[in-house]
């Protein structure tokens, strides 16, 4: 119950956010997108050991979270399910890939350590910068935002969509949760009976769903969601969008990205 | 009356289980008339009003707005005439601000951007919400998303407005200031309710239905002084009607 309660007051803490005045918030959608999705695949393109060549990139977050004064707490739960997920993709790295490597002069550790201190890392690096873009952007600007990119209607009338019955069906959830322990005696919910309660639930959810849809309908609502607002790409968007693709490029493939990787090995080791 | 807006000939619609929500309704509705439609839970008010938005498909009969079929072809003409506020504002307001959602009938019309922005601006004016704008909706109390919901209407410029139990839920300050709001429009109105007392303030004219029947079309003064036909489908007298519970004065 109080999971349901927490999991919709993250989603609103996240809309609340997006009200923001900052100079992040003003960044256009699109290029925040741009930016996020090329900073997911640099992250994502780091040999399997890669660790310590990883931090920083952890610059991108940061200033996300910094420069639109975001607060730590938005992280706390999406970074604990990220975290137990990568931990258990890669639990066994350490058993399956012994093969020592050298960390600096004096520290040696298996393979297995450190592909799995990179998959952590990776998990926690693309979920801060997902969460900041979506603080700092707001659903709605990120969908119309995806529209604009070319990414087809209809998925992106489903993505909002699926934000919305988030909503619903967590609030349906709460209700029901509510109700039942009312009346449970302070005693746990029997494996039995969760079968039909979540069968009431999908049901309530379609049925309040299909009222929705049908205010939609007598508004017009012919399957696509219209765009709002004259979006304009600025000089200060194409700036932004550039200079961080610069940024991750040259810590990518760049030389000078060998030197600061050694650099911070040293410092590390 | 006046030449009909709304008509309706015999209407029946059962449900797919098999329930019979509307059993031939007959009636007709002028240019600016203001109609409540009252009946007990399950009587058909609900149903009636998704057949004027096409929402549902009558079984047989007939409606057509401003002398228009309402079927599968003439909806988005129909929509355009008609604007249903549903019963449940959190049913209405889907998107994530109020200037989108008020916005978003304006926009699937095809308006410019310019004009969508001075319709969401006197939408919202004209139900007092002009500080909502940048809210998101499921941050609103009840008076403030009725209003809002309203306004989402409103900013299609309907010709008649049906509303679902617009009261429902709300305490007395933020009903008094939906009757009032409502009473400041000048179109034509059709408003179902359970509050009859609402309807006394907002209508000339009121249906009683009964099992998806039409038991009374007459003004509020003929339908609410039949205390024993109110009785029968399972309704009171309006509150204001029924004097004081202590000293029985009116």
């Amino acid at each position: 119950m109080r999971r349901v309660e927490t999991a919709l007051q993250d989603l609103a803490c996240l809309e609340e956010l997006a009200e923001g005045r900052s100079w992040l918030h003003r960044i256009e959608a699109r290029a925040k997108i741009l930016v996020t999705l090329a900073y997911v695949v640099v992250v994502a393109s780091w040999p399997p050991r890669a660790a310590v060549e990883l931090l920083p990139l952890a610059a991108y977050p940061l200033v996300l979270f910094l420069g639109a004064r975001l607060p730590a707490r938005i992280l706390r739960r999406p970074m604990l399910i990220a975290l137990l997920l990568a931990g258990a993709v890669g639990a066994a790295n350490p058993l399956l890939d012994r093969e020592p490597v050298r960390l600096g002069t004096d520290l040696v550790l298996a393979g297995g350590w450190l592909s799995l201190a990179s998959i952590i890392l990776r998990a926690v690096l693309g979920v801060s910068a997902a969460l900041g873009l979506i603080a700092t952007t707001g659903m709605g600007r990120l969908a119309h935002g995806l529209k604009r990119l070319g990414v087809p209607r209809i998925a992106v009338t489903q993505l909002l969509f699926l934000y919305r019955y988030a909503f619903l069906l967590g609030s349906n959830a709460q209700a029901m949760s509510r109700a039942r322990e009312l009346r449970g005696g302070g005693r746990p919910l029997q494996l039995a009976a969760y079968g039909p309660l979540v069968g009431h639930l999908l049901l309530r959810t379609l049925d309040r769903a299909e009222r929705i849809h049908q205010a939609m309908c007598c508004r017009g609502f012919q399957g696509d969601v219209p765009v709002g607002g004259e979006a304009h790409f600025g000089w200060g968007d194409g700036l932004f969008l550039s200079g961080w693709c610069l940024f991750f490029l040259l810590l990518r493939g760049g030389s000078g990205v060998a030197c600061l990787g050694a650099w911070v090995s040293g410092v590390v080791a | 009356m006046n030449q009909p807006l709304v008509e309706i000939r015999d209407l029946k619609y059962v449900y797919p289980d098999g329930t019979a929500a509307l059993r031939g309704v007959s009636f007709a509705v002028g240019r600016g008339e203001s109609v409540g439609i009252i009946g007990a839970n399950g009587a058909g008010k609900s149903t009636l009003l998704l057949h004027l938005v096409g929402c549902l498909s009558a079984t047989a009969g007939q409606l057509t707005i401003s002398g228009t079929p309402v079927q599968a072809g003439t909806l988005t003409s129909v929509r355009r005439s008609v604007g249903l506020v549903f019963q449940n504002p959190d049913d209405q307001l889907f998107m994530p601000t109020v200037r989108d959602d008020v916005a978003f009938g304006p926009r699937n019309q095809g308006l410019p951007e310019a004009d969508v922005a001075t319709r969401v601006r006197e939408a919202l004016a004209a139900v007092d919400a002009d500080g909502l704008i940048d809210r998101p909706p499921y941050r609103l109390s009840g008076g403030e998303k009725r209003a809002v919901s309203i306004a989402t209407v409103l900013a299609m410029l309907p010709e008649i407005l049906v509303l679902d139990e617009p009261t429902a839920g709300l305490d007395p300050r933020a009903r008094r200031h939906v009757i009032d709001l409502l009473n400041r429009l000048d179109h034509t109105r059709i408003v179902a309710s359970h509050d009859l007392d609402l309807i006394c303030d907002v209508c000339q004219r009121v249906i009683l239905l009964h099992r998806g029947q039409v038991a009374a079309d007459g003004s509020c003064q003929a339908v609410f002084s039949q205390a024993e036909l109110l009785a029968e489908c399972g309704l009171e007298p309006p509150l204001s009607r029924q004097g004081c519970p202590v000293c029985r004065s009116r």
